[in-house]
């Protein structure tokens, strides 16, 4: 079984985010960068499947720039078998990276493919949504638990609101991991040294036959308004009066 | 505790632009070293350092080691971390791969080591008596021997540790009386008791080798009649599983000021197995080759320390807020200035920051020179380079822990009252600093090193290593117009150094009191020059990338190099001065004075 792990590289989750001047998007020009934390726990979980004798195969797949040959051999240096990185230097946005990562499926013909249920950059939590319905596959999302069975489909418990939902899936189908699906290891040197001899296919979007061009278009980055200074008030009689009639929430 | 961030960039900086490591590629090892796959190393080991063992370090001071009838217990948390430390390889790393090792450069090991320093000093003493005991080893084993321990040795499943110390004899090991009698098998019997032996007893390994200096029965008195012996606690069959205990025990564990949750062990050998290693009486000869590893080393401590406390002093500059700027309010929506706006701050940190920098440039310098001495095709290159690590240990191993004591202190003194106090780690620097101006060799053996022996080896040969390319090299960037704003300042220490070496060379031959007098100055004048060396190459280096995109990296480089020319580098004046005044101060002074 062929498991396939998408890892978007993104701003390292140390970095405190800079907007950039003209309010174009966010400063990412010597800054850290680093594998979104939950595409870490996406690797995590595959090499376990692989550890544990249920994959037999963990490929890595990347998508954007060069650089993100860094993100993928990080993956790599985890555990993972190869990797796949499909360059462009045009902006992604959730659509083209779920109907690229289609367009690699059908490719690689992988029986679970896991991401991370959102990325720390963007937040938009759609691709691995818009993956499962491109494909025909089953989704799975916001998964803190997987178990594999043995007829072909796997239990995964979810992280809703309410708590805990356990659903099954039949493969193949879409992970999305959650916080507290597993805690990502710390690469071994040996696995690092390793990981620069493992292979990475490189791959255009036109190869795959994809148009990855946006299809939003961004008007302006803000960063969030100062938080003004609070005041003290005199009595709680005041503080309901100031909620009731200036804050409006109660 | 102050949070450390690894110096990711500064470590980058300095091996890939100033010391171009990538240069080097022809050696074993480099090969694989390539940018991306240190830049992946760095990281993780950085990641490892922030997330694994910088959160015990506090937690270790306050708890420390536990004694309980002959066992040891290190403090919560530390097995683990040790383990996952152990698993992912990384006492490997500069180890020969015939035995497990990564076979990694042992520039890359410094940078990785400084790490660990900065994040958990007490921890970094297990591994690093592992790699102690597995150089000496590696170095002067029997292929036995070498076969049986080392891959636990790399591996971290075993830990070592070096039993030098007797009660009645620290620096002077001549007066070593643990005794190693023949036996008939060919192994021996040690009895004796070692004291200040780090790692001596834990419980972080399944078993301990411990290296121990003994006297054979025939041995003639003196430093010429030890010899080294590997003795394990549990006795391995040959495949390595341990079987039975052997007959040493851990009487006690000392309290200490610092590194507290690094068991320093009392080590009673009771007729323990052993075997020798390396030749009879030769004991000593066999210590030093990993010895001078391990003075290094303890050099990287005190530059890990310094740039935690950096790290501490800085972050809390920024944040605290006490009175106003003397040149006009500077943040007048606060109620007062962060205290970084004062020129006392900034001259703690500064003096902090320009010295660590030049220390780590220096440190991973010797660090590259040992890997040429040992891998270089070319027999005279190889030679050059020993010459140069021989010349530069003991000014790494006794002027970067020196700053790292004094940039400890200072931390202390940018967090005032609060620095004090326990909560904010900053003190524990300071305790944990101090041990490594002591140990492998105290600072003051460190400054007769390199006057008594270092010198004169020769003829001034190891001397001649470092003159001559300096020398050449400060010449050519003094005629850079804007290189010679730092290139000057060094050559007119230079000129003091050479001047301060004719001195010695003259007064000490005469008398060796004379010599001994000036050693601590000359050392430290020594070290001036290296570091203002240091920082004019890595000035050229900023100077060339003031167009890049990370011009304020460079530019920042650019002010650690002119503070320290400006402010620290004078030192090289007065220490001239003192040291020339010669030794009658001192040794003029009355016995019954004191």
């Amino acid at each position: 079984m062929k498991v396939l792990v998408a890892v978007k590289r993104v701003v390292d989750y140390n970095v405190k985010v800079r907007v950039k001047a003209d309010g174009t998007g966010v400063e990412t020009a010597n800054v850290k960068m680093s594998m979104n934390p939950f595409d870490e726990i996406g690797v995590e979980e595959a090499v376990r499947l692989k550890e544990a004798g249920k994959a037999t195969e963990v490929i890595a797949v990347s998508l954007g720039p060069t650089q993100c040959q860094e993100t993928i051999r990080t993956a790599l240096a985890m555990g993972a078998d190869r990797g796949i990185h499909v360059q462009t230097d045009v902006e992604l946005q959730p659509l083209a990276v779920a109907k690229l990562l289609k367009a690699v499926v059908d490719k690689e013909q992988p029986q679970i493919c896991i991401l991370g249920k959102q990325a720390i950059d963007d937040d938009a939590n759609q691709t691995g949504q818009m993956l499962a319905a491109l494909a025909g596959w089953p989704q799975a999302t916001f998964a803190s638990k997987l178990v594999i069975n043995d007829d072909g489909s796997a239990n995964v418990t979810r992280e809703v609101d309410g708590g805990l939902e356990t659903v099954t899936v039949k493969m193949p189908f879409v992970l999305t991991t959650d916080l507290r699906l597993n805690e990502p290891r710390y690469a071994s040197l040996p696995n690092i040294m390793k990981a620069k001899k493992k292979p990475i296919d490189t791959l255009t979007p036109e190869q795959l036959g994809v148009d990855a061009a946006p299809r939003l278009k961004t008007l302006k980055v803000a960063e969030p308004a100062k938080r003004q200074a609070g005041i003290k008030v005199k009595s709680v009689a005041e503080l309901v009066d100031k909620l009731r009639n200036e804050a409006k929430v109660i | 505790m102050p949070a450390y961030e690894a110096p990711l960039r500064d470590i980058r900086f300095v091996l890939n632009e100033v010391l171009r490591i990538d240069t080097f590629s022809n050696l074993p090892g480099f090969a694989d070293a390539t940018p991306d796959v240190v830049d992946a190393i760095l990281e993780e080991a950085a990641k490892f350092c922030s997330g694994e063992l910088q959160p015990l370090n506090q937690s270790g001071d306050e708890e420390g080691c536990h004694f309980d009838d002959g066992k040891v217990t290190t403090p919560k948390g530390f097995k683990e971390a040790y383990a996952k430390f152990a698993e992912a390889g990384w006492i490997g790393l500069p180890c020969d791969p015939a035995y497990g090792g990564q076979g990694l450069p042992k520039v890359i090991n410094f940078a990785v080591e400084e790490m660990v320093c900065s994040a958990n000093l007490s921890f970094g003493m297990y591994p690093g008596l592992s790699n102690g005991a597995y150089n000496a080893l590696h170095l002067h084993g029997t292929e036995e021997q070498k076969k049986l321990y080392l891959p636990k040795l790399v591996s971290g499943q075993w830990s070592g540790t070096m039993c030098l110390t007797e009660p009645q004899c620290g620096t002077d090991l001549g007066l070593i009386k643990t005794r190693a009698e023949p036996q008939a098998d060919g192994s021996y019997r040690i009895t004796g008791t070692k004291i200040f032996i780090s790692a001596g007893e834990h419980d972080l390994t399944e078993n301990i080798v411990h290296l121990v200096l003994a006297r054979l029965p025939d041995a003639p008195a003196g430093i010429r009649g030890i010899s080294l012996f590997v003795c394990p606690k549990f006795l391995p069959d040959a495949a390595g599983k341990v079987g039975e205990r052997n007959k040493l025990a851990c009487g006690a564990i000392e309290k200490k000021m610092g590194i507290k949750a690094s068991a320093t062990c009392v080590m009673n050998f009771d007729g323990a197995q052993a075997w020798l290693v390396g030749q009879k009486h030769k004991g000593m000869s066999a210590m030093f080759t990993m010895m001078n590893f391990a003075r290094l080393a303890v050099g990287i401590q005190g530059l890990g320390v310094a740039e935690a406390a950096y790290q501490g002093a800085v972050t809390y500059a920024k944040e605290r807020l006490q009175m106003r700027s003397l040149g006009g309010v500077k943040a007048p929506d606060k109620p007062a200035d962060p205290i970084i706006v004062h020129p006392d701050v900034r001259r703690m940190l500064l003096t902090q920051r320009s010295i660590t920098e030049a220390c780590r440039a220096l440190a991973y310098w010797a660090g590259m020179e040992l890997d040429i001495a040992a891998h270089h095709p070319e027999a005279e290159r190889r030679q050059a380079a020993d010459d140069l690590v021989a010349l530069l240990t003991p000014i790494v191993k006794a002027y970067l822990t020196d700053h790292g004591s004094l940039a400890a202190n200072l931390g202390v003194q940018v967090f005032g009252g609060h620095g004090f106090i326990r909560d904010w780690g900053m003190e524990q620097l300071i305790r944990d600093a101090r041990i490594t101006q002591i140990y492998e060799g105290t600072n003051g053996i460190q400054a007769l090193d390199l006057v008594g022996r270092k010198l004169s080896v020769g003829t001034g040969r190891l001397l001649r290593r470092f003159f001559h390319p300096v020398t050449a090299y400060l010449e050519t960037a003094a005629a850079k117009p804007a290189l010679a704003e730092f290139a000057l300042p060094t050559i007119k220490a230079m000129a003091k150094l050479q001047q301060a070496t004719a001195w010695l060379a003259q007064a000490g031959l005469k008398d060796p009191e004379e010599a001994g007098a000036a050693a601590h100055d000359y050392l430290r004048l020594f070290a001036l020059v290296a570091l203002g060396y240091m920082w004019c190459r890595m000035a050229e280096v900023a100077l060339s990338k003031q167009e890049s995109e990370e011009r304020a990296f460079y530019q920042a480089k650019l002010a650690g190099a002119r503070f320290f020319m400006a402010k620290v580098i004078p030192e090289t004046n007065l220490l001239f001065t003192t040291m020339t005044s010669g030794k009658n101060a001192m040794m003029a002074v009355p016995d019954d004075y004191f």
